[in-house]
């Protein structure tokens, strides 16, 4: 079916709302709360346009195609219109552009811009709100918040969290947790999508930056950072490289020039996560342990499951995250080697989450009163630093990654994309069974974008059925299946972000869904493109067993690599 | 306290979302206010967030969050009340107290309330304290009322 847009026509499909049929023909139109995949919510009326035969504008987000339909996206009206909602906005809105964390990439500055509003034509008395530091993640600033609804949206029918919802009503309305309590006392699991929906700066991570250069600059301290799997094919977007381009050399040489005095790759820490999660899952089989297991590697998850199915506690993998094994295993093995005492290592890890922040909290995670981690810091984070000391990922010469942790498998590195824990378990489950490599390694119904994701595996006689989950929403309908018996499933993934790492709450804000495409795409070539895809082949991990850990599940992996869970009793 | 609750949820077998409003109602008759324990025993009856109850609960102006303070404060807001100027009396008693309409004092001695009219107009504008009524109160008048009910509390116990 065809429809005209501003005197083109354009087709559509019998359906869909206008917005779409739009924007598939590279029309653009402006939109605030506007969210793909979602039922509209009509909430902000920046999307209205003009049809030949209507009254008044229309949402074009709600409003069905008809054929033969015309519509003008930019007459004299809907401009007026759209300035007009975003005069009102700007109405109760700090004039706070130069000191917000959004400026130059905040949706309410480019529309006030492309709009050319150039005077306060509406003047009132602005909100007084308080801003939220509470949470070791998220601050919420509700001054500039403008109610589009997207975090609550994204939190409720994405992550199925709710920890957040409009309160109050009329000049009063606002976002807040039950009861307008911090978000650190409040269901929320810290996952960050709210950031990465959120228009303005009224959302943001907490920062770490200030404590990392504190560090880089105490000649006391020996500062060494980590990254994770996906952060070299994110960050350079931040540099206007290519989405996906993997940048992990130029990367290291801007994290040494930052004053890193070591620069590791958690991807090898990641080989380690697979060689303990893997003995434990063949631990759990062969001694009729509980089943399924997850993994325990996202820390969104894992407040989810401590608060809303403290049933499951059992069947989360003992096994700590890569970045907090990393941690432990550098403020053991790796002070004791070069002779340091662990409290003068001060260790950083770059993550593409906001709930990492979280988790380096956590009591369990240190020893003797020595946290793993001292300090994480996101994607976004790690590129304003690399500005801040004007430097450019662009100038940067590949250097390698530091020793002993100098080289990972590429199934290590498959941590950053939905199902890639699963594959890189799968590998290593499989030799650790049957003391053969698998024939085919990469597991094609693994790998994609889709939500809920299941194989079949069989090794050596047995039938594996695995899952890889992302988004928790798709997780609890996964827990609420097993409960009832509906699926019967021995080894699962979840990632508490859709698509997983790649698309985590730290990453870089305002990427689309190409974007995302193409860093999973780089990550899968990696692999495809890698000498060494299985992590018991790693020979720093083989070291590291021989020198010092013993062997997975040994006495001082127990010690040092795993940790419990415990029941959270938060207002749901 | 959760027997209270029990009892109320028990008047609403297989309840649904609807349900939520005359449930808050109840509780709040019963127990002054809604606590988080009853709203977090609510959520999980009808399978609702709290997040979401409290949305619901605080567009309406009749739910409050904290106990009553000893003395309750309720000022009409009716239309008569309005005329003779209700706004600026309130204004007065939030500027005294520091607190919002629908707060409690920290010291848990007021507690404050805009209620639509009592049917009191000839005598407007009127505040209604713990029940007893006071006719043309003037903003002027606010701190020797305040006044009388504390020096009334202290002699009291
Ligand atoms: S949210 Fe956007 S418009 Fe508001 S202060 Fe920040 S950059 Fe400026
Ligand atoms: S961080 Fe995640 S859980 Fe917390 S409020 Fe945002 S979307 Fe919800
Ligand atoms: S915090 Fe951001 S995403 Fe949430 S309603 Fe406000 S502007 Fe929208
Ligand atoms: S984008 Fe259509 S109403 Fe907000």
């Amino acid at each position: 079916m065809y429809i005209e847009a501003n005197g083109r026509q354009i087709e559509a499909k019998p359906g869909e709302m206008v917005l779409d049929a739009l924007n598939r023909a590279g029309v653009k139109v402006p939109t605030l709360c506007h969210m793909a995949g979602l039922f509209p919510s009509g909430a902000c009326r920046m999307c209205v346009v003009e049809i030949e035969g209507m009254n008044g504008l229309v949402p074009s987000c709600a409003f069905p195609v008809q054929e033969g339909m015309k519509i003008k996206t930019h007459s004299p009206r809907a401009i007026r219109a759209r300035k007009t909602i975003v005069e009102l906005l700007l109405s109760d809105h700090p004039d706070d552009c130069l000191y917000c964390v959004r400026n130059k990439n905040c949706q309410l500055q480019d529309l006030s811009e492309e709009l050319g509003v150039r005077q306060r034509r509406y003047t009132g008395a602005k909100s007084e709100c308080n801003i939220d530091t509470s949470s070791p993640s998220i601050v919420r600033d509700p001054a500039k918040c403008i109610l589009c609804g997207k975090c609550v949206r994204v939190c409720e029918e994405i992550q199925g969290v709710s920890a957040i919802d409009f309160a109050k009503r009329g000049s009063k309305a606002h976002i807040a947790t039950a009861f307008d309590m911090g978000l650190n006392v409040s269901s929320c699991i810290n996952c960050g999508q709210c950031i990465m929906v959120c228009p303005t700066g009224a959302l943001r991570e907490t920062s770490n930056i200030k404590e990392v250069m504190d560090a880089i600059h105490d000649p006391n301290k020996f500062v060494v950072v980590q990254h994770a799997p996906s952060i070299s094919v994110t960050v350079g977007e931040e540099f206007g490289l290519k989405p996906g381009t993997d940048s992990v050399g130029i990367m290291t040489a801007a994290l040494r020039r930052l004053g890193f005095d070591r620069v590791f790759d958690t991807s090898f820490s990641a080989d380690l996560t697979i060689m303990e999660e893997a003995a434990e899952l063949v631990h759990r089989i062969k001694n009729d342990g509980v089943l399924p297991m997850f993994t325990s590697c996202s820390p969104g998850w894992i407040k989810f499951v401590e608060q809303f199915y403290p049933e499951f506690i059992p069947n989360l993998s003992t096994c700590k995250s890569p970045q907090e094994m990393l941690g432990a295993i550098v403020k053991s093995y790796f002070a004791e080697r070069e002779g340091f005492d662990p409290k003068q290592i001060f260790s950083v890890s770059i993550m593409p989450c906001t709930a990492k922040k979280f988790e380096a909290e956590r009591p369990e995670m240190g020893r003797h009163g020595i946290a793993d981690l001292d300090a994480v810091l996101t994607t976004r984070e790690l590129a304003r630093i690399i500005k801040m000391r004007g430097l450019d990922l662009n100038d940067m010469q590949p250097q390698p990654t530091d020793t002993p942790f100098g080289e990972r498998s590429s199934a290590g590195k498959l941590f950053g994309v939905s199902g890639g824990v699963m594959e890189a378990a799968i590998r290593t489950a499989h030799y650790m069974i049957t003391g053969d490599e698998m024939d085919e390694m990469q597991v094609k119904d693994l790998r994609g974008l889709n939500g809920i994701k299941e194989s079949t595996i069989k090794v050596a006689g047995i039938e594996l059925n695995v899952a890889a989950v992302s988004g928790l929403g798709n997780a609890r309908q996964m827990l609420d299946d097993i409960r009832a018996g509906k699926k019967q499933i021995h080894f699962m993934e979840v990632m508490t972000c859709p698509g997983g790492c790649i698309a985590g709450g730290g990453q870089p804000v305002g990427a689309r869904l190409d974007a995302i495409k193409a860093r999973m795409k780089s990550l899968y070539e990696i692999d495809r493109d890698s000498l060494l895809v299985t992590s018991y082949n790693n020979k720093y991990i083989k070291k590291l067993y021989d020198e010092f850990l013993e062997k997975p599940l040994g006495h001082r992996s127990h010690e040092l690599l795993h940790t419990h869970y415990a029941q959270r009793d938060v207002l749901m | 306290m959760n027997e209270t609750i029990e009892t109320i949820l028990s008047k609403y077998p297989n309840a649904k979302r609807d349900a939520l409003i005359p449930i808050l109602q109840d509780v709040q008759e019963v127990e002054g206010h809604l606590s988080v324990e009853a709203v977090a025993h609510i959520g999980k009856y009808l399978n609702l967030p709290a997040s979401k109850i409290y949305g619901v609960a605080t567009f309406y102006n009749q739910f409050r969050f904290e106990t009553l303070g000893k003395y309750h404060i309720q000022i009409c807001r009716g239309t008569a009340c309005h005329v003779k100027g209700s706004a600026k009396l309130l204004d007065a008693f939030k500027r005294e107290l520091k607190i919002e309409a629908g707060r409690t004092t920290r010291d848990g001695m007021f507690s404050l309330e805009v209620v639509a009219c009592i049917g009191a107009c000839g005598l407007a504008p009127v505040i209604s304290v713990n029940g007893e009524v006071h006719a043309g109160v003037v903003p002027d008048k606010v701190k020797s009322i305040l006044k009388m009910y504390r020096e009334k509390d202290a002699n009291n116990e």
